[in-house]
């Protein structure tokens, strides 16, 4: 790990201004940036830690929908008994994150601004319609992720909470990384006054996608079988050695109608 | 009896201290005044060093020195080596390249040894490495053993220009093709034996430090047999000679093997050390362990089997190309060798065999045992031939084997072994019990009722253990003998100290050891203590690998242990005033026969020492005794295992349902911490099948050089296992022990595979057989069910 300047701010407005020094890096669970900078593999001049600022954290359900604090941990949305009646498939989602050291450091925030293509969170964002809230505006899920690691995310501006609309039903059907337990493919669909939305982590190039065949399909007739026979194409998927691009588009259509079967 | 002897399920003593995190690894030791060194690792997989030009790196902060390999050659240390020579069939010496600690000209892999920073931190010493500029000539890669021989390859060694070490062969050519001349039918099948990363929970590491007084050295080390790394560092690599070099492998987490061998660190910190005068401290960390670890297994191979009309084995051939990565590592050359072809008649009874090996060089980690080291990779051969022809033949594979096996003792194989006692039928049919073998088929139709593969694979595996007679390895090409040594102290109040030459990193010798001690002395193993790895200490030894401890060390024990039983009747027989002829020793008492005349253990002890009741001529005081134990034979452990297993043919997800394990150790000394150690082998050997594959890159880059991408097996990835035991005494040593140490790596990946292929219904599957590569071989093959 190479030196940097250490800051942890108590307010969102104080970590806003030290975000925006072009050397620093927020750090929310640091559950991928503190991996990261001891392989020096990244090297901020200074870091700003979220964990001194309160009221960031906590689930609330109310009038139909789910506000989750950007600095939530994954245990706490994993057991929210609130969320598991609202949303079942959020917490279940939150429950298959990492293992148990990242789900009570790993923050909700921390997830959706870092954007991995392989990440869990931004599926269940783009599938609800979620709103991101940050310091300065709303940001809806559809306009947030715009590609690997990118958001629409201004340099130095802070998710504050994320806003989940509460589906009729949803779940999320995660095929794991045999050795990373990353989501090789991790399908959220989700039933909502807004229509069916299908979102796919783990195998897009530019990271997480809709699935419109799969939508209109299931916006038909909400069933396994409604999608059976359509295919995802293979461009623009990942390859790797655990799972090249065929295979991931093979397993979106499994792990859709699996997540169809299991929406509740 | 204390009822802590043999056979006791007794916990282990060392758990304690490991639990609380008071076990003492050489990351642990920090010697006063001590420098940290950090290893600047090549980043191509072959290329030539034009310059080095370390002036940034000296003057960076808290820099104490930067060496190469120049220094090395300058002080005349001489490179790592290969302990075991291997000749060609055409009677030529192995073609061993040079290896040196540091890089002298050219790097041969990603993660070679360039050069060393010592620095006052281990932070400053990496931070220094960075400002180390090299200047590379990149060559040609060499990944894949077909690129390595093809003409025209790039070069790897001088010494070998068709980069192979060796062509070695093993059995009879002509009776083995008169065989398949005549054979009623024959199986062929092409396999790959996938490199794996050993991955010990401890990386490796190592303190050197140097005692300018008294010009000696001390090097802490993660080794799996510290007298050999002396011997290698004193009279091969020339650091000092062995009364000035003290060895001392502490508590070690974990070696499978990766920790025999003598590598370039330890000799770096070590000779370094004196070159600073400060201790210099290293510790791997998990990426420089997956890059530099010797790697395990690696072949490719095309074998077949010849059948009779009526199913009886009448011979087989097998040609393998084992990929022994860019340097021969301290025992390389044997584990392709004679530690695989001569187990590749596997417990049946075959005429006629011949087996062809070939060694390569490639740009990759070298490689070397790991875990079982040349006995899975057999057993892999055998008992996917044996399924396979079964299946070709129609015949149910529990049957065919029983056909097969050999039922005689002592059975003399066409590959070097005389197999000593068995009985391979009892492990059989106890396995088919255990596994519920009968009802099968109503449980495939089960599972196909969910939409579900079931599979069921067998392994009849059998392993060469108790490494090893010496004479015969010497024969065969060892640099070194394999005998194991034992020194017993009793101390004046009875209590009892164990020197042994082997070396427990995971093994819990502590404990078996000690209840050896404990059922022949009569006394609570609380009261035995065992000292092991300290060269200082400890007499020379030969350390633990190979299925080794039980059946060699223990077995030097037990001869020492008769001295000591033999002495103490002496003693006892001048205190009680009878002839030590007519002394009686059990349960801890001496007594004169048939007279109620007797005195126990602890007393005899104080009396050996205080000496009052004999004459110090007549009898030396004291009561200590040495042993050491060279077997007359290997010692052959074999059993059974069943997996059985369920495969989503929608994803390629394999989950295993059930493993039966049977399996004869011979004697038992600690039932518990024997089915830890299958348990373990289960583990790995299932990593092997589903999980673990070392990957590199077309460019000989470490694809899988972390846990992002290498694949270890979790608690989730396993079934609760059912595990059995038959028993046949092993002759060859005074315990009857075989050894347990590696069964379960070695028979489990057969069995997973021959699960896989029984749930698919072909053949065309290799390990790891990864979700996608079972998906793959759906989709290409088509499901049997379908074609049904």
């Amino acid at each position: 790990m190479y030196p940097f300047t250490y800051h942890r701010p108590d307010s969102v407005s104080a970590a806003a201004k030290l975000a925006g020094d072009a050397e620093a890096k927020v750090m929310a669970g640091g559950m991928t940036l503190l991996p990261t900078m001891k392989q020096r593999l990244a090297s901020p001049g200074a870091i700003v830690d979220l964990n001194g600022v309160s009221g960031l954290s906590g689930v609330t359900v109310e009038s139909g929908k789910v506000t989750i604090g950007a600095m939530t941990r994954h245990a706490d949305v994993a057991t929210n008994a609130a969320l598991h009646k609202a949303i079942p498939a959020l917490a279940d989602l939150a429950g298959w994150i990492g293992d148990p050291m990242v789900r009570h450091r790993g923050t909700i925030g921390g997830s959706v601004a870092n954007n991995d293509p392989a990440a869990d969170y931004p599926s269940a964002c783009l599938a609800l319609g979620a709103t991101i809230v940050t310091d300065r505006r709303e940001i809806a899920a559809d306009d947030f992720f715009t590609g690997l690691f990118d958001t629409a995310l201004q340099p130095g501006e802070l998710i504050t909470k994320i806003v989940f609309p509460i589906p009729q039903k949803a779940a999320y059907q995660k095929f794991r990384n045999p050795a990373s337990r990353y989501a090789i493919v991790g399908v959220f669909v989700a039933q909502t006054s807004g229509g069916v939305r299908v979102a796919v982590t783990g195998a897009g190039e530019s990271g997480v996608f809709r699935v419109e065949s799969f939508e209109a399909a299931l916006a038909k007739d909400f069933s396994a079988k409604a999608i059976e026979g359509i295919k995802v194409s293979p461009d623009g998927l990942n390859s790797d050695i655990h799972a090249d691009a065929e295979y991931r588009a093979h397993l979106i259509n499994v792990m859709a109608r699996r997540a169809v079967d299991a929406a509740r | 009896m204390s009822g802590t002897g043999i056979g006791a399920r007794v916990q282990r003593k060392e758990d304690f201290r490991f639990i609380t995190g008071k076990g003492q690894y050489v990351d642990d030791v920090n010697r006063h005044g001590q420098a940290h060194a950090a290893f600047l690792r090549s980043p191509h997989a072959h290329a030539e060093i034009l310059r080095i030009d370390a002036s940034a790196a000296l003057a960076a902060p808290g820099v104490v020195a930067v060496f190469t390999g120049d220094d090395l050659a300058a002080d005349k240390i001489g490179g790592l080596i290969c302990g075991w020579m291997i000749h060609s069939k055409d009677g030529s010496p192995m073609k061993a390249g040079a290896h040196p600690a540091l890089a002298q000209g050219k790097v041969r892999y990603v993660g070679d040894h360039v050069a060393v920073v010592i620095a006052e931190t281990q932070s400053q010493a990496r931070d220094a490495l960075e400002k180390v500029v090299v200047d590379y000539k990149v060559l040609p890669a060499i990944v894949g053993m077909a690129d390595a021989v093809r003409s025209g390859a790039a070069v790897i060694h001088d010494v070998a220009p068709e980069n192979t070490v060796y062509n070695w062969e093993i059995g009879n050519k002509d009776e083995t093709a008169a065989a398949f001349a005549k054979a009623a039918h024959v199986t062929k099948i092409d396999l790959v034996n996938n490199r794996l990363v050993p991955n010990p929970m401890e990386p490796r590491a190592a303190v050197g430090d140097y005692d300018s007084g008294n010009d000696h050295f001390t090097l802490y080390t993660t080794s799996q047999n510290p007298h050999v790394a002396r011997l290698v560092l004193s009279a091969f690599i020339g650091i000092a000679p062995e009364h000035k070099l003290r060895v001392i492998a502490p508590d070690v987490g974990g070696g499978f093997g990766s920790k025999i061998f003598i590598y370039a660190e330890e000799t770096v910190c070590v000779w370094a050390a004196k070159k600073v005068g400060r201790p210099v401290k290293w510790t791997s960390d998990r990426t420089e362990a997956f890059l530099s670890d010797a790697h395990g297994r690696d072949h490719v191979t095309h074998a077949e089997m010849a059948l009779d009309a009526s199913g009886k084995i009448t011979g087989v051939r097998v040609h393998t190309q084992a990929n022994l990565g860019a340097y021969l590592s301290t025992f390389a050359s044997c584990v392709p060798t004679y530690l695989y072809a001569p187990l590749l008649s596997g417990q049946y009874n075959i005429p006629a065999i011949h087996v062809e090996v070939d060694g390569i060089y490639t740009n990759t980690a070298p490689v070397d045992a790991y875990r079982g080291a040349g006995r899975p990779e057999a057993t892999f051969v055998i008992e996917r031939l044996v399924e396979v022809a079964a299946r070709e033949i129609g015949k149910d594979p529990a049957d065919f084997r029983r056909q097969n096996f050999v039922t005689q003792f002592p059975h003399q194989t066409p590959v070097i072994m005389c197999y000593d006692a068995g009985d391979y039928d009892a492990a059989l049919r106890k396995a088919l019990d255990m596994a519920d073998y009968a009802n099968i088929g109503a449980r495939k139709a089960e599972s196909a009722r969910k939409g579900l593969l079931r599979g069921v694979g067998f392994s009849a595996y059998i392993e060469a253990c108790g490494i090893a007679p010496s004479a015969a390895v010497g024969s065969l090409g060892a640099g070194v003998g394999l005998w194991e040594s034992a020194e017993v102290r009793v101390n004046p109040v009875g209590t009892v100290e164990i020197l042994t030459g082997s070396h427990s990193h995971g093994q819990g010798h502590e404990t078996t050891f000690a209840q050896l001690v404990s059922e022949r002395l009569g006394i609570s193993i609380d009261n035995v203590s065992i000292v092991h790895g300290d060269t200082d200490k400890v007499q020379m030894g030969m350390g633990t690998y190979g299925s080794r401890s039980g059946a060699v060390g223990m077995s030097a024990l037990s001869k020492a242990l008769d001295k000591i039983e033999a002495k103490a009747k002496k003693v006892a027989g001048f205190v009680l005033e009878a002839s030590a002829d007519d002394i009686e020793f059990k349960d801890g008492k001496f007594t004169v026969r048939g007279t109620d005349k007797e005195i126990d253990f602890a007393s005899v002890a104080l009396q050996a020492y205080i000496a009052h009741k004999f004459n110090g001529q007549e009898l030396e005081p004291g009561l200590k005794e040495s042993a050491f134990w060279d077997p007359t034979n290997f010692t052959f452990p074999a059993g059974v295992h069943i997996c059985e297993l369920e495969i989503d043919p929608a994803t390629g997800v394999t989950r295993i349902d059930r493993w039966t394990a049977v399996d004869d150790f011979g004697n038992v000394i600690n039932p518990m911490i024997v089915e830890g150690q299958v348990h373990g082998g289960i583990a790995q050997g299932v990593g092997q099948a589903l999980l673990e594959g070392a990957v590199y890159d077309a460019s000989g880059q470490l694809v899988t050089a972390s846990y992002m991408d290498y694949s270890m097996p979790r608690a989730g990835d396993l079934p609760s296992y059912q595990i059995g035991m038959t028993q046949t005494a092993c002759p060859s040593n005074p315990l009857g022990i075989k050894g347990c140490g590696e069964a379960g790596a070695i028979a489990a990946p057969p069995a997973v595979i021959n699960a896989i292929t029984d749930a698919i219904g072909h053949e065309d599957i290799a390990m790891p057989a990864t979700p996608l590569a079972v998906w793959r071989a759906i989709q290409k093959h088509g499901l049997r069910a379908a074609a049904e």
